[in-house]
């Protein structure tokens, strides 16, 4: 897979809830199917579904050997996909922190940048 | 304390970004329309805006740009495809670099309540292809800012 391909599949992975879910709960450490299934009111069979799509995307891996075959999350490509976004989170924080102290000087009535513009200067 | 940001990446092809604002929405609509304003917040931390070009109307051209402090240029400009003042501008967004894979199209809209405005921007891409490639990115590579631990992330995605 490509780094892109690798992203996409993550993501898609990501967009659900109940994967979300079973990979936070994979964080804590592996764990087998049926402990995996347990805390959701759905069947394991749809369970079982979720951590191919996991498994797929390279998130998570099974070992092969035992009869617990446990689930492990494989963090690598976990950690682009995270990386990414907060990167993109930082970009906007940064930028809208900035934001909120415009707004609050523009607020002020002893700024030179009075509210009043606003009306003045619209482009509606 | 800022107010907490949000970003799902909802569908295949789409990233929301939403935050919320002490202040009444014409006034968030003014900072996003008026390049003065825009250059004075957006962008990011330590670079400079060497162009901030906004034609705001329907069919106007934007075009900002953005150089870090070892020198590498980062742009991109659009069209405004859509204006409702002071509720929601939609705009196309091209970088320079194209490794976008074509533009993106970005909807933001205001929402007022109470005297708190929330912005929601919703940026799509052509395709799952796109957003990859864009995630992949020398945008985001040209980025050196600190990343979070994956499992402070991770205790983010739980609470989803």
């Amino acid at each position: 897979m490509t780094a892109s391909d690798q992203l996409d599949a993550t993501f898609i992975a990501l967009a659900d809830p109940t994967r979300r879910a079973i990979l936070a709960r994979l964080m804590e450490g592996e764990a087998s199917v049926n402990e995996l299934a347990a805390p959701f009111e759905i069947s394991q069979p749809a369970i079982s579904k979720h951590i191919k799509i996991l498994e797929r995307a390279g998130l998570v891996t099974r070992s092969a050997s035992g009869t617990r075959r446990p689930v492990k999350i494989e963090a690598t490509p976990m950690k682009q996909a995270v990386d990414w976004l907060e990167k993109y989170r930082k970009f906007w924080e940064v930028s809208y922190g900035r934001l909120d102290a415009l707004l609050e000087a523009l607020q002020t009535p002893t700024n030179t940048d009075k509210p009043s513009r606003k009306k003045d200067d619209s482009n509606a | 304390m800022p107010r907490p940001l949000t970003i799902t990446t909802p569908g295949d092809r789409q990233i929301v970004v939403t935050r919320q604002f002490d202040a009444p929405r014409d006034l968030v609509f003014l900072c996003y329309s008026k390049p003065e304003l825009l250059r004075r917040w957006y962008g990011m931390p330590d670079w400079t805006t060497f162009v901030c070009d906004i034609d705001f109307r329907v069919g106007g051209k934007w075009r900002i740009g953005q150089r870090s402090p070892d020198g590498y240029e980062l742009a991109s400009q659009g069209l405004y495809t859509a204006i409702v003042a002071p509720e929601r501008i939609e705009q196309t967004e091209y970088y320079d670099d194209n490794w976008t894979q074509g533009g993106t199209v970005n909807v933001l809209t205001l929402a007022e309540h109470d005297g708190v405005t929330t912005a929601t921007l919703t940026v799509t891409y052509t395709s799952p292809e796109a957003r990859a490639a864009a995630a992949a990115s020398p945008m985001a590579e040209g980025m050196e800012i600190g990343f979070r631990r994956l499992d402070a992330a991770l205790a983010e995605l739980r609470q989803n």
